[in-house]
């Protein structure tokens, strides 16, 4: 689905900061913001909520923990014991560096696929960009067009060029996906 | 934002009065420019190598085993050396881009990138050795565990051994190649996006594929620095465990020279050691042809010689200890293996330690390339002037790595020769076969690399831009390098600055609130 927004550009991180606050008391709501490198601070100015990446590495290292733990197990005390030297056959010093590599492997694959996937990063996207100079120097703050009247974009424009905005543009993006959940 | 703050005794990270868009324009030139004829001419003499390296595999896995000048006591040799030379300076890479991101080193940004690309690179030539030295090499795929058809009658499969240090070195170092990969690539997407943003034509349609769809949200940049912090926690621990995984190969045996507890931490900072040293080599050579002096500065220069202090002190002691151990523990195998195998030269060591004439150790100068190399020489980097020039940091770190492979070669050839059995006792040398993939590998290692030097951002663009406020030449205006007045004030802190505040640690005058 369509939709159009208003983009602000600033050419400065400090500056930009400043704005958001000043945005924010103004009452105009803030969609999304795009940076050319991350900002400390920005994503809770902006109400972004915590991400939980964190949480899906340790799930999935537990699994990997786990599946190396159990195969090694199983396949050494019930598909096929074999006798080595004596050696108990269950033997767990023996099946930590395994159990290490699996789970740190586990736990690095699993949450990369789910940083790509909760991203929106795949090979297959064809990149809408919104500004060419986002990923160089310049860093945007992207308003719901939609919210605005007339007389309300008037308004917002003057708080724009007030907290210190470069350019404020008009842009509609084919396929915008809002990953700010 | 509070995180413009730096001390005022930190040199700057960037020079040159860089802005953001410098910074983009700087490290994205060598990917929009053609090569020179320099890259070129390397690039060449390097795929030469590659072929080398392609005709030498051929030959052994054509005859077999019997091209390389193993015996019947020396059963692996280089490829083991080579193996465990590559795995370690890949050390260095992991060490740059995670260990230094926890502990929340700056000057990581200007190399991590290059770095990474180091360790994968050098992971993939070590990969060769094992590999090769299976002789049938189509069968290399046994070694992993999956349900199969081997074991026989019934439902059993024919398993590897999950007892040896074997196997948990096919487990470290695949994981630890997969780990390396995954942390560089979600590294480089944003760069790429740079370059998408800027390419036209064909360029941009590769890049725009390269970059995944990267936007710079907010969100995508919250889960960036998370995946970065957690990659970093997990690729900490994985990458002490990998050389000490490797270091279990000789440590678990009975073979004296091997069977040793102090392995694991010196093999670890062995290869840090050694990783670094390769990492300098590049470095040094990247920065001037792709003129990236800004970035990656002299400071930068003299915090890796000061990781190769550390790293080479551990292993000097680690040798140390070794010889003491040796002594101290009375046991004539392992008191041999030292003196008789490795220490005893022809004319000062041997006679001085009652070692008879034509009996010295057979490999007694690799044993000294060795302690020259490694124990010696990075103890010159005490000396401030050494560890910021330019010419002899260079010079060094090549030294740094001949010494680190005879150190390998040493461990390994050197125990191995004179086994249990005296009539069996043979000296070993390697045949042209073993010589052309050692360096075809190298062939392998630079070509990659400068194909990467060419076509990926070379320093990572992102982080540099995080740090430019922090750690750029015009925001750390009070450091004056060579005013030395002003270092003994900052010892003696008598600090008083020209803005008339005074006192150790202030804020730079740029800091705002």
């Amino acid at each position: 689905m369509a939709k159009t927004f208003v983009v602000a550009l600033y050419k400065d991180e400090e500056v930009l900061m400043k704005a958001v606050k000043h945005i924010k008391t103004a009452g105009v709501k803030i969609t999304d913001a795009l940076t050319p490198f991350p900002v400390h601070g920005l994503d809770e100015a902006i109400d972004v909520p915590e991400t939980r990446l964190h949480t899906a590495g340790f799930l999935f290292g537990l699994l990997g923990f786990l599946t190396a733990l159990t195969c090694m197990t199983l396949i050494s005390t019930v598909d096929w014991p074999i006798n080595y030297g004596g050696k108990p056959n269950f033997s767990l010093p023996a099946f930590i560096p395994i159990t290490f590599e699996v789970t740190v492997l586990f736990a690095s694959v699993g949450m990369v696929i789910t940083y790509f996937l909760r991203n929106g990063l795949s090979i297959f996207n064809s990149t809408e960009v919104i500004d060419e100079r986002i990923t160089d120097d310049h860093f945007a703050l992207l308003f719901d067009a939609t919210e605005f009247t007339d007389e309300g974009m008037a308004k917002v424009n003057n708080i724009l060029q007030e907290s210190g905005a470069v350019e404020v543009n008009m842009r509609t993006m084919e396929k915008y996906k809002n990953l700010n959940r | 934002m509070g995180h413009n703050y730096s001390s005022p005794l930190r040199e700057p990270l960037v020079t040159g009065n860089k802005s953001y868009h410098d910074v983009t324009e700087d490290i994205c030139k060598p990917t929009e420019t053609k090569g020179t004829p320099m890259w070129w001419l390397v690039t060449g003499i390097a795929f030469f190598f590659v072929i080398i390296y392609i005709i030498s595999v051929i030959a052994t896995v054509w005859k077999g085993i019997g091209m390389w000048g193993l015996n019947k006591t020396v059963g692996w040799a280089w490829d083991i050396t080579n193996f465990v030379w590559w795995v370690g300076i890949g050390h260095a890479g992991t060490l740059i881009s995670a260990i230094l991101l926890l502990f929340r080193q700056k000057w990581r940004t200007g190399v991590n990138r290059a770095a990474e690309a180091m360790t994968i690179f050098a992971v993939i030539c070590a990969g060769q050795f094992p590999l090769i030295h299976m002789g049938r090499i189509w069968y290399g795929f046994f070694i992993f565990p999956y349900p199969n058809t081997r074991g026989g009658e019934g439902i059993s499969s024919l398993w590897p051994n999950f007892n040896s240090p074997l196997l948990w070195d096919v487990f470290a170092i695949s994981t630890y190649l997969t780990v390396s990969l995954l942390f560089w690539y979600s590294g480089l997407v944003p760069d790429f996006a740079t370059i998408r943003d800027r390419a036209k034509g064909w360029r941009k349609k590769i890049y725009n594929v390269l970059a995944f769809g990267w936007q710079g949200k907010a969100k995508q940049w919250q889960r960036f620095e998370s995946l970065s912090l957690v990659l970093a926690g997990l690729a900490t621990p994985l990458v002490l465990s990998v050389h000490t995984i490797v270091s279990f190969d000789f440590a678990t045996s009975v073979i004296p020279g091997w069977h040793t507890t102090i392995f694991p931490p010196y093999f670890v900072s062995g290869a840090i050691f050694s990783g670094f040293a390769m990492v300098l080599t590049l470095m040094l050579i990247v920065r001037k042809v792709l003129k990236l002096e800004d970035y990656i500065t002299l400071a930068h220069i003299e915090s890796m010689n000061k990781v190769i202090i550390l790293t080479g002190s551990i292993v000097g002691i680690a040798y140390i200890t070794e010889l003491f151990v040796a002594w101290y523990s009375g046991n004539p195998y392992e008191q041999w293996a030292f003196l008789r195998n490795r220490i005893a030269d022809p004319w000062i060591f041997g006679p001085l330690l009652g070692v008879e004439e034509g009996q010295h150790a057979p490999y007694w100068w690799a044993y000294w390339a060795m302690m020259t190399c490694n124990v010696i020489s990075p103890q010159l980097f005490w000396i401030r002037k050494l560890r910021r020039s330019i010419a002899f940091t260079f010079f060094m770190s090549i030294v740094i790595n001949i010494g680190m492979w005879f150190e390998r070669f040493v461990i390994i050839v050197t125990s191995l020769h004179r086994d249990f059995l005296p009539s069996s006792w043979s000296y070993y040398s390697p045949t042209i076969v073993e010589v052309g993939i050692f360096t075809g590998t190298l062939g392998v290692f630079f070509f990659l690399f400068l194909l990467f030097a060419k076509f990926f951002p070379v320093v990572a663009i992102a982080e540099v831009k995080s740090i430019l406020k922090t750690s750029g030449d015009q925001y750390v205006s009070d450091f004056k390098e060579k005013d030395e007045q002003f270092l003994e004030k900052v010892s003696k802190r008598e600090l008083i600055f020209e803005n008339g505040k005074s006192g150790g640690l202030v804020p730079n005058p740029t800091f705002k609130k």
